[in-house]
């Protein structure tokens, strides 16, 4: 027996024995490793670098075509004059409340209804869960034509004008959120193994009170994570707000930025860079915050799909 | 009064009977145990009783009350589930209290009432914890003690202790049998261990396809079962079945189990069998603890024999010997320092006066 | 004994008590109610355009008469309908082609890497998919841009000359797949680390004793056991880009000359900005054929992993 222990230490300390390469192996697949993530970190990171730079340099600096990757001058002007003027802060009230209102409007509907289809076995069920699942396949470059008459219809015979009006984007988003919030809930809830229900059976509680006493709580990140998206995808809508809504009161922070800080042929963009930046701070914020629910997410209703 | 009783209660999934028709009657603070392989219908029994299965057929009656319509809150039972079902976002406090919380018992009598169980369960110091910090059979007591804290007509237990390493079941089997002698409440326990079973029940009740077996107190169950599925399903290591015929010859019978081995039947049950002399189809049915080793002194209806020994398989205490009689492995429990050595040939002895002998066709125990 | 047991039980009045049967009557019309919201959205504001949207693409500009075909046959004989089919393809297959490795590659990198370090990497490479596409190609915008273009200036000092990025047809399609996959690659490197880490460690440490290279390994050990989340995410990725509507939009809108639109910003362009709803009804419904054959994809996929688990 100690023979045999011996004859393996012996065989495993060699020059080129196996323990000694495997741990320079690693030690090297580690240094590529960071290579190439530094390069592609530059890669990914570099345009939103970038904004910021450029969101620092005063129009003077930017037509002067000095170093476009360095600023000589820095100035916040671009910021003072984005945010005190009103428009800005107009997109940006626009953008905030619907997104609000909708994340409010989607996880509600989203949290009972994948409550229903996870947990509540009735005719149809399993078909309308798959058949949210497919919504969500149907691209809003498909429907916007459609919905764009079917407005101008609502216009004629109930004389409400859904058009050019940003709060008709809350019923609008919802069918791009709903759907894949649902389908993250559903993906939460059916992991909550059935003996919870039971044992809340038990002891007493309805429908409801399972529903908020044990089902809630603990699908928490779940919903984290859905009420997360729900935010980024309605915050980041481009092809809905620029077909529906034109007049500049109107607009929301992506379709405002675009349309209206390019005026003809003058493109401002010092300006442009830090509204796109502004603009795509919150859902960043948002991220920093929350990134591990954000991921958590993002992979819980993929590998559950 | 707190007895269960159930009368041709069937169950149905689709076109599949899981339960085909069970009377029993359970007395008040019974502990009854409900044992069988897996797919034998013991579980959706205890979940019919429990009212998280509608019952396709038959009556369920808690105290005296006909409870098949009646929803699980309102049958006053509590459940100890495989998985503990804790609430993982409360702490065990709150686990405790959740079900008298929702029927607005006031404070300070859930406080009794959850303070009392922790005592019982040697749990209080554990109160504040959540379930992600407690070991499994911490997890286990906690489920208890929520049942426990319901003061419940029946407790029901659905195979608690499965998914606890051996050691800590056999802690635990203790345990349930403590609290069971403090809080003298009607048990219905379900576990597919004829261990558990044997040890922890009042009485015993085989289930086999959905139908029962055999109801009795462990000791009955164990040296006269009913049938061939029983015999066979209590005991462990199983009883040992060896296909055999029965011979009359000079006015004696005789077991024959091979052409060169027979044993003769014991006196006291020649009347018995004597009718089934000259059938086919017929089991002897030994249990492993009546092959022993030969010993100096023979007592009445031992007889020895002598078979090449194929395993051995020593255990401490003993050391069980398995061999070949006509092609149906056997196994014996000898003395560890009887010299068994696997591939040779060992003289053994059958104590016959607990023999079995049953009919195949039927499965019945004659 | 029977007719004792018999007499003994008692059985509740009916009235007052919920029996198990109306119990599980209600439970189904509950559920049915929890749910009708989604559905009520789905049908109205999903369904009813989707189908709506046929209805529309028969009719004439006006929206008066009925013309049947007479749409798609105006659309076959356009020379750009056809640019656009084939650019949106184009752009779908290649950039989800290079999205994915690229994906995996990086996926791999940070996959290597120290847990806690994981963590940092992974934050850091998610931002560009965090990002509203429609801002961050307006930093991919001013990047290109003709006169004040970054990457030129890089160029010019490397003395190589300047590249139309947005001007030049060839160039204008890279620019745009580019952009595609800045945006799209942290979610394939998300989804494809999550799936990495699923692949239990002894399968590596088996495929290391029986002499495979670092390559054999990720070929016979990795990529077979990520078939299904390789498969999946092509697909919705496929479905996702080439729908998509903002990048080209915001990027080129569609030029140079018609070269860089795709289905969806033609049909913006032709629906809404000329005022033509039924031809923009008509193009946009034939992203309707490649989409159900990628949706059919993806649900055989989904049935046929759900009924080996």
């Amino acid at each position: 027996m100690a023979d045999a222990a011996i004859a393996t230490t012996a065989a495993a300390t060699p020059a080129h024995g196996r323990y000694g390469s495997i741990s320079r192996d690693r030690r090297w697949a580690l240094r590529w490793s960071y290579f190439f993530l530094v390069l592609f970190a530059i890669f990914f990171l570099m345009p939103p670098v970038y904004m910021f730079i450029t969101s620092l340099k005063s129009s003077a600096e930017i037509s002067a075509a000095t170093n476009p990757w360095w600023v000589y001058s820095p100035t916040l002007s671009n910021y003072i004059e984005l945010l005190t003027q009103n428009q800005y802060l107009t997109f940006f009230r626009n953008s905030a409340i619907v997104s609000v209102f909708v994340v409010i409007i989607t996880m509600v509907i989203s949290v009972i209804a994948a409550f229903a289809l996870a947990r509540m076995r009735f005719w149809g069920s399993a078909a309308l869960a798959t058949g949210v699942f497919l919504t969500y396949l149907i691209p809003d470059t498909l429907l916007f034509i459609p919905l764009f008459k079917m407005f101008a219809w609502v216009n004629e015979t109930f004389d409400i004008q859904l058009m050019n009006h940003w709060w008709t984007l809350m019923i609008l988003y919802p069918t791009l959120t709903v759907p894949f919030a649902t389908w993250i809930m559903i993906g939460y809830f059916a992991s909550i193994p059935k003996e919870l229900d039971e044992a809340a059976l038990i002891d007493g509680a309805t429908w409801f009170q399972t529903l908020t006493k044990i089902f809630i709580p603990v699908a928490l990140p779940g919903i984290i994570a859905a009420t997360i998206f729900t935010f980024t995808v309605a915050w980041a809508q481009f092809l809905y707000p620029l077909a529906f809504t034109t007049s500049t009161s109107e607009l929301v922070l992506p379709v405002g930025i675009v349309t209206t800080l390019i005026k003809g042929d003058v493109f401002n963009w010092g300006q442009i860079m830090t509204g796109a930046l502004l603009g795509a701070a919150p859902p960043l914020i948002i991220y920093a915050f929350l990134m591990d629910y954000y991921i958590a997410g993002l992979t819980a209703g993929a590998t559950k799909g | 009064m707190a007895q269960v009783t159930l009368r041709k209660v069937i169950k149905k999934y689709d076109e599949v009977l899981a339960v085909r028709g069970i009377d029993l009657d359970i007395t008040d603070k019974e502990f009854i145990v409900l044992v069988g392989p897996s797919g034998c219908g013991k579980s959706t029994t205890l979940r019919m009783i429990a009212g998280l299965e509608e019952i396709t057929g038959g009556d369920i009656a808690i105290g005296g009350d006909v409870v098949n319509d009646v929803p699980p809150k309102d049958r006053d039972i509590a459940m100890v589930f495989q998985n503990y079902a804790l609430y993982p976002h409360m702490n065990v406090y709150e686990n405790m209290s959740f079900g008298l919380k929702l029927k607005r018992t006031p404070k300070n009598e859930i406080d009794r009432r959850v303070k009392q169980a922790a005592q019982i369960l040697d749990i209080t110091e554990l109160l504040d914890r959540k379930p992600k910090q407690l070991s499994g059979g911490q997890r286990q007591r906690v489920a208890m003690g929520r049942a426990i804290v319901r003061d419940p007509k029946v407790f029901l237990f659905d195979e608690p202790l499965s998914n606890l390493d051996a050691k800590l079941r056999v802690q635990m089997r203790t345990e349930i049998k403590k609290v069971h002698q403090k809080v003298r409440t009607t048990t219905v326990y379900v576990t597919h261990d004829q261990v558990e079973a044997m040890t922890l029940a009042d009485r015993v009740v085989v289930m086999n396809a959905g139908l029962i077996e055999q109801v009795g107190s462990p000791n009955d169950l164990y040296h006269s079962p009913a049938t061939k599925f029983v015999a066979g399903f209590i005991g462990s290591p199983a009883m040992n079945f060896i296909p055999c015929h029965l011979e009359q010859a000079a006015g004696a019978l005789r077991v024959r189990l091979s052409d060169t081995l027979a044993f003769p039947v014991p006196a006291d049950r020649t009347t018995r069998y004597s009718s089934h002399a000259g059938k086919s189809n017929l089991v002897l049915g030994l249990r492993p603890e009546h092959i022993i080793e030969t010993r100096p002194h023979v007592e009445p209806n031992q007889h020895d024999f002598e078979n090449v020994i194929d395993v051995v398989e020593p255990m401490g205490m003993e050391t069980l010997v398995y061999f070949t009689i006509a092609g149906a492995e056997i196994c014996g429990r000898v003395n560890p320092n009887a010299g068994a050595t696997a591939g040779k040939v060992m003289k053994l002895r059958a104590d016959l006066s607990n023999m079995h002998l049953i009919d195949d066709g039927t499965g019945r125990v004659l | 004994m029977a007719d004792v047991v018999a007499r003994d039980l008692r059985v509740p009045a009916r009235s007052g008590q919920l029996t198990l049967h109306k119990f599980a009557r209600r439970k189904s019309t509950i559920a049915f109610l929890m749910a009708l919201p989604l559905i009520t959205i789905v049908l109205c504001l999903v369904v009813y355009p989707a189908l709506y949207s046929i209805h529309l693409a028969t009719l004439n500009k006006s929206m008066q008469h009925f013309v049947g075909f007479g749409n798609f046959e105006f659309l076959f004989r356009r020379n750009t309908f056809w640019m656009v089919v084939e650019q949106s393809l184009l752009f779908a297959i290649t950039a989800v082609i290079f999205k994915a490795v690229v994906g995996f590659i990086v996926a791999h990198f940070v996959h290597n890497l120290p847990a806690k370090g994981q963590r940092k990497w992974r934050g850091m490479l998610l931002i560009p998919w965090v990002i509203p596409p429609a801002m961050s190609t307006l930093a991919w915008l001013w990047l290109f841009d003709p006169s004040y273009s970054a990457f030129n200036w890089i160029l010019e000092h490397i003395g190589i000359d300047h590249v139309a990025w947005l001007g030049e047809t060839g160039w204008a399609r890279f620019s745009v797949i580019l952009v595609n996959v800045w945006i799209g690659a942290p979610f394939f490197m998300i989804m494809y680390l999550a799936s990495l880490k699923s692949v239990p460690e002894q399968l590596y440490e088996a495929a290391a004793i029986d002499g495979a290279t670092w390559w054999q390994r990720i070929w016979y050990v990795t990529l077979p056991m990520m078939r299904n989340i390789i498969a999946i995410t092509a697909l919705f990725s496929l479905i996702v880009t080439f729908a998509n509507f903002d990048i080209v939009r915001v990027l080129t809108k569609g030029d140079p000359l018609n070269t860089t639109h795709v289905f969806a910003t033609w049909a913006f362009r032709v629906g809404i900005e000329s005022g033509d709803i039924p031809l923009g009804a008509s193009v946009s419904l034939f992203m309707v054929p490649i989409l159900a054959v990628a949706a059919t994809f993806i649900l055989r996929d989904i049935t046929k992993r759900g009924s080996e688990v």
